[in-house]
């Protein structure tokens, strides 16, 4: 199965699902098989004035991963996501990344065709 | 000699300053609105337009025939406006700052130049005073690069004779405000006494201190708020260089759209001090003809 990419408020199974995808705390990497997971930090993009989006992204679609769960995704992320070809569920903070992982599992996780947040520059 | 009229809050009277101190200046000036996200000081000099220039932004576009997925210029970009996403190269236009170096970097020459539309460059007469604007595009966010066009204009006009110019410049002490007063000779810092006011302007007399330019204080809506501007510019050895009155007839006068400067005698003799203070400050030295 191919690895789900899941925002993160701390590098844990059990922290929450970051709400934010750009300016994520970080990201787990996740096998969904084994469950063992790779944390890569995605604090540097909480301090740029723009592109923050983009640049999370670019770290997911380098990370391998082709499935992301996540809260709100804002245009351009959406669109550096779709181009990489990364499958996108969104709206699911209110949970720990184990709960978020289970719930895609059980096929309770529908993936989006366009962004849920307005661009900052819109 | 260039005059900045700049001011941290907004509304605290910026063009209203700048269009009367046009009306009284006596030598031969330019008035320049940098406030290109919203110019409004040809609401008040009325100019007669004579020319304009669209400016546009150099930003990169890619040969996907030669591109080698290689990422660097997606790793030099600090804006994120190029971006190796994948396999695909993505360049996100609005986001680009025109600095030309994913274009330099480029290993392969994938990269060339196309243009994004910045805004637009206009320039008339209004009486005796040259007049001269931005206006950026509705839907653009940066200024600064207009900015520099409506200056490369300002210079074929001072090329042309040597005059004095008055800046109109945005609010705030980000980029377009440190861009506007960057090239000036003194800085007016357009103020109101009310604690909003007084928050900003220290501000932006924090922000433009380190460039070591001449600086003075317009008190506008005098009477209103408080001491705290007041004492600040004490305690700064910041010259409050004209108050302008908290009055009706004013805020009347600029509702109208005209000069307040030549409402009354008593707010003419306000600006003909302020920009005999304002000469004073500068030493005057780059003033060409006509001066006393």
């Amino acid at each position: 199965m191919d690895k789900i990419a899941v925002t993160c408020e701390e590098a844990s199974l059990d922290a929450q699902v970051d709400s934010r995808f750009g300016r994520a705390a970080g990201f787990l990497i996740v096998d969904p098989d084994t469950m063992e997971f790779e944390y890569i930090n995605n604090g540097s993009t909480q301090g740029m004035a723009q592109g923050a989006g983009i640049q999370a992204a670019e770290n997911i679609a380098k990370s391998g991963a082709k499935i992301l769960l996540t809260g709100n995704v804002g245009p351009k992320a959406f669109q550096g996501l779709d181009a990489a070809g990364i499958q996108i569920g969104q709206n699911l903070a209110a949970m720990t990344v184990r709960q978020a992982i289970e719930k895609f599992k059980a096929g309770d996780v529908d993936f989006a065709s366009s962004h849920n947040k307005t661009g900052h520059w819109k | 000699m260039k005059i900045a009229i700049a001011s941290g809050k907004g509304g605290t009277g910026k063009t209203t300053v700048s269009s009367s101190l046009v009306s009284v200046w006596e030598s031969p000036v330019i008035a320049m609105d940098l406030d290109v996200e919203e110019p409004n000081l040809h609401l008040f000099l009325k100019p007669t337009i004579t020319g304009k220039r669209t400016a546009n932004m150099e930003i990169p576009k890619v040969d996907d025939t030669l591109c080698s997925k290689c990422g660097k210029c997606g790793e030099l970009c600090q804006f994120k406006a190029i971006s190796l996403m994948g396999e695909i190269l993505m360049i996100f236009p609005e986001m680009c700052h025109g600095c030309g170096g994913c274009i330099a970097i480029c290993p392969e020459g994938a990269l060339t130049t196309e243009f994004r539309e910045l805004g637009e460059v206009t320039w008339g007469q209004s009486g005796d005073a040259e007049f001269l604007m931005g206006r950026l595009r509705v839907g653009e966010a940066m200024s600064p690069p207009l900015m520099r066009t409506v200056k490369e204009k300002l210079k074929e006009m001072l090329d042309a004779s040597s005059k004095d110019v008055i800046i109109d410049a945005p609010p705030g002490v980000s980029c377009p405000a440190m861009n506007a007063v960057m090239d000036s000779d003194v800085i007016l810092l357009v103020t109101e006494p009310t604690p909003f006011g007084f928050y900003d302007m220290k501000l932006a007399h924090e922000a433009f201190l380190p460039m070591g330019k001449p600086m003075g204080v317009v008190v506008n809506r005098a009477g209103l708020g408080n001491a705290d501007v007041y004492d600040y510019c004490a305690e700064k050895k910041l010259e409050i260089m004209a108050e302008i009155p908290y009055d009706r007839q004013i805020a009347e006068t600029y509702a109208k759209g005209s000069i307040i400067s030549e409402s009354s005698d008593e707010m003419k003799q306000i600006f003909i001090s302020l920009a005999e203070k304002i000469k004073q400050k500068t030493g005057s030295k780059k003033s060409q003809g006509g001066m006393p």
